[in-house]
């Protein structure tokens, strides 16, 4: 069977069996086949702990050695109500022996531990697909509970699905009977049993799972080794069950990883080392002022835990003091970081305005989610480039930096603060839901071989009065960069005062002249324009006519496409930014090469809006809002249906 | 010893040379109304910080949004002319991370209590080690005289043509309730006594709060004559001094008791007989409920037995010195932290070229 993997394209013929089974069914041993890839997708209610049991096999993966992608999926009540298709929550996993871009379009195995998991996610998976299901949950009133009138399992509507039924509850609680815990206190461990039925039918390493459980319930030792026994349960019933009659191996992608050591890292951890990391090698402290917001507190989080790093971070009383108190740490001469999302920003608005006004290094995290007010808290989208861009009063230019990738997170947030460092400025850092909670193998990167980011604060006079007076003039430009002095309390006779009032140039005295204000505007924005980026570069192999332009989290999904469409025999030449103010030097040049232009957002056309703007070119937006990634299927049926118009 | 006892004006560098008045002068012209009492305030601090002599480049003011908030560009310190209400988040993120800067902050009622009324309250419950100067006068003067959130009830001003009606703030009872350590009111035209609290405030550790009536000429002029006049202020004043019986009026014949009935305070005129009731000041009670109490005496209309000086002054552990701690506590039990290694984690796989 061939069904294990979808369709989506990869390098190999996707779901082809690279080897005749490994072993023969001789009656004892259990026929193993090899698979190129797969997508397994856990789900339950949001107390089921869905999300932990994904953590678990991905790390099993990535240190089996896998490429791997991920796509948690959770809703924003913490213990939304029991049973219900809103509780559900699910984790989805890609993991395959080559490299992979996205965590997969659709699943190929669907663990689902009650009805309203398997209602809210069997649409997803195509025919054919394996469904393990916990029977246990299926009485008729849960059933009822999200409009099921008959057993899905008996009337006939999953057919042509490969159906596992497991009573995953009741062979958890005979599993750990023993154990003299309460039934309520056994039946939580049915996800770790879960866990290893999958482990078993997919050949994960389960050395690294038991060790954790024995880490995190190291205070309960009776509850780590419930856990551990329902999880070798799970493991020892996919072995001796008849009806698991196929297990699976997944080569490690060992010829797609550059040499390397290597980890798998989630976006917002990744972006929290980016912050530690350019604080070492600016060889300044870090300072957060943060206030709590989904989908950024993981940073906050992160942060707090390295206090011996110098890192200090302030749990502000609101948006707007996370970042006043981050800009007066940077006043001080701290690297400065306020980390929020959408909503936050629109708060904290103001202050990056006088962040501009002051000329002061600031970074400014985003991560993006579905808006506007409120809207989607723990779902992805990229509608905040337009407010990052333009989201303040009178003309308040700031550098915007994107992630690609939650690996890409941390070489994003270095780049963002050597902007902010060198040209002294608020930088934007635009990551969003999908980047911050979903997961890759990253090459763990050489100390020695990070940025240098040192920057250097004025220690003396720079400018010369008529009358021969050595003088500190705090708006006294360096000529290449535009960046006026750091010039931090505690430095004798640098003593000044700097305000959102319009400045005199040079002085930095208040002035209310015509001309010294047009100037002034002018200058900030020339600043930020003159902003040495690195040119974006164009993947063409076949010297297309097409051109596909993206930015940020949307990397993976618009390169499996077009892998998609050039395997297919189609042309299209791809470009992806990470600068997206100011553009690459050479973006309009690139855009003025192809006949047409493709933007795929998750948004309504920001970026499109943008390039037509500044470089008249016929963009064509593709646009997608529903919180959730791009499908790589259908942006590949796109970029065909462009190709072809 | 722990740190906490310690005055952490020890943290700031001291000045090289003796200081003068001058030397806090910037080279910038003042721009207030003639006549404002900012002028009073300006002149006082400035001649109040060489007293303290501390480098004066290690001295920042940092303000919002109002007219005593241009406040930093006339001294020779560092300073920021921030935006409307965030001058206490602002001064936060600096204090907290410069231990050997003095940071002081300039607000005034519409900047401090109205619109950012949140960051005033919470920087006081933390206790940063910031030193705010509230100037009140009881109007925007700014924007041209709307009333402001300590303006009395029934305030006629051009955005209240028939009246104000919220009830104001007494800045000193919100200061209280909102955990401050240190809380004191003085008058802009006292010279003296403005500088004794702005001392007492200085060698504070943690967050000073004084409140400082001040004359808007323009826009609310004579808000405070009735403590300033020297016939009617012998009965509208009560001066608070700790260790010091509450007296005040002609002959210090009224006195401060405590009702024993309801506990709350009441004035009464002096006798022999109850002389020895009178309330003594003391500043340094742990409770803040005498503190609140005698906030609660003037007459928010006529300010008659407006108290002024120090309501408060306690020790409490002090924001930034315990963020400092924590710091100093993860390298004792972490080490100091290696890139390297937290980079690396606990699962690795290696990938052999």
């Amino acid at each position: 069977m061939t069904s294990q993997v979808s369709s989506e394209a990869g390098e190999a013929l996707v779901g082809e069996q690279r080897n005749a089974p490994a072993t023969a069914q001789n009656g004892t041993e259990k026929e193993v086949r090899r698979l190129d890839r797969v997508i397994i997708r856990f789900a339950g209610d949001s107390g089921d702990g869905m999300q932990l049991t994904g953590d678990r096999f991905t790390s099993e993966t990535a240190s089996f050695g896998n490429d791997l992608s991920t796509l948690p999926n959770f809703p924003a009540e913490i213990r939304a109500p029991a049973g219900t298709l809103p509780g559900v929550s699910s984790f989805q996993l890609h993991f395959a022996d080559h490299d992979i871009l996205t965590p997969g379009d659709a699943p190929n195995v669907l663990v689902a531990m009650n009805p309203a998991a398997l209602k809210a996610n069997i649409g997803d998976v195509p025919r054919g697909g394996e469904i393990i299901v916990n029977t246990d949950e299926f009485a008729k009133r849960a059933m009822a509970k999200v409009g099921y009138a008959t057993s899905p399992l008996e009337d006939g509507s999953l057919d042509g699905y490969r159906v596992h039924p497991v009573p995953l509850t009741t062979l958890t609680v005979e599993a750990l009977k023993d154990f003299g815990l309460s039934r309520k206190e056994a039946e939580r461990s049915k996800n770790m049993f879960a866990l290893g039925l999958l482990s078993w039918m997919y050949h994960r390493p389960t050395e690294g799972t038991e060790a954790f459980l024995r880490r995190k319930f190291a205070k309960k030792p009776e509850i780590a080794e419930a856990n551990v026994a329902a999880f070798r349960a799970g493991w020892n019933f996919g072995e001796t069950t008849e009806d698991f009659a196929v297990s699976y191996e997944v080569a490690p992608a060992t010829r797609s990883f550059p040499a390397g050591t290597y980890r798998n890292i989630s976006g917002n951890l990744a972006l929290s080392y980016g912050l530690v990391a350019a604080s070492r090698q600016a060889d300044l402290p870090l300072y957060l002022g943060s206030y709590p917001i989904t989908p950024a507190s993981d940073i906050l989080h992160e942060l707090s835990r390295h206090k011996n790093f110098g890192v200090r971070t302030f749990q502000a009383e609101d948006e707007i003091a996370g970042i006043g108190a981050a800009l007066g740490a940077a006043f001080g001469g701290s690297l400065a970081v306020t980390t929020t999302s959408g909503p936050g920003v629109a708060l904290k608005s103001e202050t990056i305005g006088l962040a501009v006004s002051l000329e002061l290094p600031l970074l400014i995290v985003d991560i993006q989610r579905g808006g506007p007010s409120t809207g989607l808290p723990t779902k992805t989208e990229q509608a905040d480039l337009l407010q990052a861009m333009y989201g303040r009063n009178g003309e308040a230019p700031v550098p915007v930096v994107a992630p690609r990738t939650p690996a890409d997170c941390f070489d994003a947030a270095l780049e963002a603060a050597r902007i902010a460092l060198t040209y002294r400025t608020p930088v934007f850092l635009l990551s969003d839901g999908y980047l911050a909670n979903g997961s890759e193998p990253w090459r763990i990167p050489e100390v020695d071989d990070l940025p240098d980011l040192r920057t250097r604060f004025a220690g003396g006079p720079n400018h010369t009065l008529d009358d021969g007076t050595e003088v500190f003039w705090p708006y006294k430009r360096d000529p290449h960069t535009l960046a006026r002095p750091w010039a931090v309390p505690g430095t004798p006779g640098l003593e000044h005062r700097i305000g959102g009032i319009e400045k005199q140039d040079g002085t930095g005295n208040i002035s209310y002249d015509p001309a010294n204000h047009d100037f002034m505007v002018r200058t900030r924005q020339a600043k930020v324009d003159g902003i040495d980026v690195p040119d974006v570069e164009v993947d063409d192999p076949d010297g297309a006519r097409t051109l596909v332009l993206g930015w940020g989290s949307t990397y993976g999904p618009i390169t499996a496409a077009v892998r998609r469409v050039r395997r297919e025999g189609g042309a299209v030449a791809q470009a992806h930014l990470r600068h997206l103010n100011p553009f690459p030097k050479n973006l309009g040049e690139v855009l003025k090469r192809y006949e047409k232009v493709v933007v795929p957002e998750m948004n309504l056309g920001q970026l499109a809006t943008l390039v037509r703007a500044k470089y008249l070119v016929d963009a064509r937006s593709h646009t997608q809002v529903n919180g959730m990634p791009f499908k790589a299927e259908q942006l590949a049926a796109v970029l065909k249906e462009a190709i072809d118009a | 010893m722990p740190e906490s006892t310690e005055s952490l004006l020890s943290l700031v560098p001291k000045a090289e040379a003796v200081q003068s008045m001058k030397d806090f002068k910037s080279d910038q012209e003042v721009r207030w109304c003639p006549g404002c009492g900012d002028y009073a305030v300006l002149a006082a601090v400035q001649g109040f910080m060489p007293e303290l002599g501390l480098a004066k480049e290690n001295i920042v003011f940092v303000s919002g949004i109002g007219c005593s908030s241009r406040f930093p560009y006339y001294m020779n310190t560092y300073g920021m002319h921030s935006i409307h209400g965030r001058a206490p988040a602002i001064a936060t993120g600096l204090a907290t991370s410069r231990r050997d800067l003095s940071v002081w902050v300039v607000t005034g009622d519409g900047d401090a209590l109205s619109i950012g009324g949140n960051h005033l309250i919470h920087a006081l419950r933390r206790n940063v080690n910031l030193k705010i100067l509230l100037f009140n006068n009881r109007i925007y003067g700014l924007t041209k005289g709307q009333y402001s959130p300590t303006s009395e009830v029934g305030k006629i001003t051009k955005s209240t043509p028939m009246g104000s009606l919220d009830a104001p703030f007494n800045p000193v009872s919100l200061a209280l309730g909102a955990e401050a350590t240190f809380v004191a009111r003085t008058v802009d035209s006292d010279r003296k006594h403005l500088t004794e609290v702005l001392r007492q405030a200085a060698e504070h550790n943690g967050t000073a709060l004084v409140e400082i009536y001040q004359n808007c000429n323009i826009f609310n002029d004579g808000a405070f004559e009735v403590l300033k006049d020297k016939d009617q202020a012998k009965e509208a004043v009560i001066r608070l001094e700790h260790g010091q019986p509450i007296r005040f009026g002609a002959d210090l014949g009224q006195g401060v008791v405590r009702d024993p009935a309801t506990g709350d305070l009441q004035v009464v005129p002096v006798t022999p007989e109850n002389e020895s009731r009178i309330l003594v000041h003391d500043a340094h009670s742990a409770s803040p409920t005498t503190a609140f109490a005698l906030s609660r005496l003037a007459d928010p209309d006529t300010l008659h037995r407006t108290p002024i000086g120090v309501f408060r002054s306690v020790e409490r552990p002090v924001y930034d010195t315990l963020m400092a701690e924590q710091l100093d506590s993860a390298v004792e039990r972490y080490g100091k932290g290696d890139l390297g290694q937290l980079l690396t984690g606990n699962d690795t796989w290696t990938v052999v070229g």
